[in-house]
């Protein structure tokens, strides 16, 4: 599989697509998020795998988002998500809200093919009040007369899962690691995006010690190489986040006109702004 | 040792530590703690370090994070009932214990959005006890009604439930949660409130027996253990923290 490049990559992405993102601990997209600022994507379902974090605050404080799907949005140290926060409050935004267990449930029923999955816990939220799409059943395999209600969850299977991984091989395959909730949205997921920091030679899976951390290339669309691509967040062991650069995205996307002054210097500006920045 | 002043957040810790320890509670083995917890993860380290066997597992931790599942490990191992104490905070707390970490206003936080509920409305009801844990002690955040449900405090028989909250703590207090009558009582008094201080300052009705105790003060030893090897376990994963809270302090 040869890589493309980060613009490619966004412009795999359809405007309308649901697509699937790690939050900032896991594997942030954050270049193909910038790269889909700059391309203009427009009306993109975003779901959190199991929530979101810098790159969907910024792809919707862009104007690229119609819907959320998550269970919290959070900058983490650097305090809330200030243009989701905005939107809700605007009401520009449809969210739903979700517990971080049901996305993966929903998710593991789509990696194995079946309509639905139980889980435990939800009855009394309001979080469940507000999901139609969710359902109540009896347990059927209570013991006889006794009283066991179960929340079902449907099958979700995102268009679209996009994420950043340490490493792809020449095959197409990439490196994950244990963060092994993102394999699980790109079985999931009808097509996978990558961006990741460099490609080796071989081929992963004949490594025996990286094989349980890959996922196949039978999942992968394709692959973009972009260096510190998960900046201002971190990547496993490989770096930290950037809690000056979070803090400063937090301060100036308190405003409109400040997210659009984060735009012009680290967004728009391309790529090379950014990894510049880094 | 160094005589400097205890900390409001080394009293917490060490307020946790002993409801942590409380033998009328069910046991804990293991504990998980996410990444917003730096004073249960204290109370917790301290715990371990003052000879008591516990499993603590730093749900977000980049690096030798515990889990090699990803991140619905911590959610697998709930529902196996393989994590007996979990914390939780929230936006807005009510008497029954019903937590909001959605927003205040209409529905989904028209008001005020907070982040979101994250995995309590699977870990409130599966975890044998959770402590309720926000240093805010206001009446708006500890309200009558939450505007939001993100999980509820108590279910109602036949909804499946291992546990409830076994106590609220907060920067003025601690409180007892009785999951039989969905109600608060009013354990200790941190430094400097009284029962009138925190009834002005919670929006709630809880129970207050004849005599509410202080706080207890944190020992010689537990001041040692925090400031020496909790604070040395707490550097990699809470280093805003520590900076904070301890080397402030030794730099005093």
């Amino acid at each position: 599989m040869t890589p493309i490049s980060l613009e490619a990559l966004a412009a795999e992405v359809p405007d309308g697509a649901l697509v699937a993102m790690p939050p900032d601990y896991s594997l942030p997209a954050s270049a193909l998020a910038r790269a889909l600022v700059r391309r203009g994507a427009r009306g993109l379902r975003l779901l959190g795998v199991p929530i979101l974090g810098y790159a969907a605050d910024l792809l919707i404080g862009a104007g690229c988002v119609a819907e959320v799907e998550t269970s919290a949005v959070t900058l983490g140290e650097a305090g809330f998500a200030p243009r989701f926060t905005a939107a809700v409050r605007a009401g520009t935004l449809r969210l739903r809200d979700a517990t971080c267990p049901a996305i993966h449930t929903m998710l593991q029923a789509a990696e194995k093919g079946v309509p639905f999955m139980p889980l435990r816990g939800l009855i009394g939220s309001d979080i469940l009040a507000h999901r139609p799409d969710w359902k109540v059943a009896p347990n059927p395999f209570a013991p006889p007369g006794a009283e066991d209600p179960i929340v079902l969850l449907p099958a979700l299977r995102p268009d679209i899962a996009i994420f950043h991984a340490a490493m792809a091989d020449a095959e197409g395959n990439v490196w994950v690691g244990r963060r092994r909730e993102i394999a699980t949205a790109a079985h999931a997921a009808r097509r996978s995006l990558v961006t990741v920091e460099r490609v080796v030679a071989g081929n992963l899976l004949e490594d025996e010690r990286l094989a349980p951390g890959v996922i196949s290339a039978l999942y992968v669309a394709a692959v973009a190489v972009a260096e510190r691509g998960a900046w201002p967040c971190g990547l496993l062991d490989a770096y930290a986040p950037d809690g000056a650069h979070l803090a400063e995205y937090a301060r100036l996307a308190r405003t409109e006109e400040g997210f659009r002054e984060y735009c012009a210097r680290y967004v728009l500006a391309g790529a090379s702004a950014a990894a510049a920045a880094a | 040792m160094s005589a400097a002043a205890i900390r409001p957040e080394e009293r917490l810790a060490v307020a946790i530590a002993r409801l942590v320890l409380d033998p009328e509670a069910p046991p804990a083995r293991h504990v998980a703690i996410g990444a917003a917890s730096p004073i249960p993860a204290a109370a917790c380290f301290l715990v371990r370090a003052l000879g008591h066997p516990l499993r603590v597992s730093l749900q977000q931790r980049r690096t030798a994070n515990p889990f090699s599942e990803g991140s619905r490990e911590l959610f697998d191992l709930a529902g196996q009932g393989r994590i007996d104490l979990f914390f939780l905070g929230g936006g807005q707390i009510d008497g029954q214990a019903n937590i909001n970490l959605i927003g205040t206003g209409e529905w989904p936080g028209r008001e005020a959005r907070f982040p979101g509920s994250f995995g309590s409305a699977l870990m409130y009801f599966l975890t044998p006890r959770t402590i309720l844990f926000r240093e805010e002690h206001s009446p708006r955040v500890l309200v009558p009604r939450v505007d939001i449900v993100s999980a509820p405090g108590v279910s109602p028989p036949g909804v499946y439930r291992r546990g409830t909250a076994q106590a609220l703590v907060t920067g003025r207090c601690v409180f007892r949660f009785h999951p039989e009558r969905a109600r608060f009582s009013l354990l200790s008094l941190h430094p400097g409130e009284t029962v009138e201080s925190v009834r002005a300052a919670t929006g709630f009705d809880f129970d207050i027996p004849a005599h509410v105790p202080p706080t207890p003060e944190p020992t010689e030893q537990e001041l040692a253990l925090l400031r020496g090897p909790v604070r040395e376990t707490m550097l990699e994963p809470y280093p805003e923290f520590c900076a904070r809270v301890f080397d402030r302090k030794s730099a005093a």
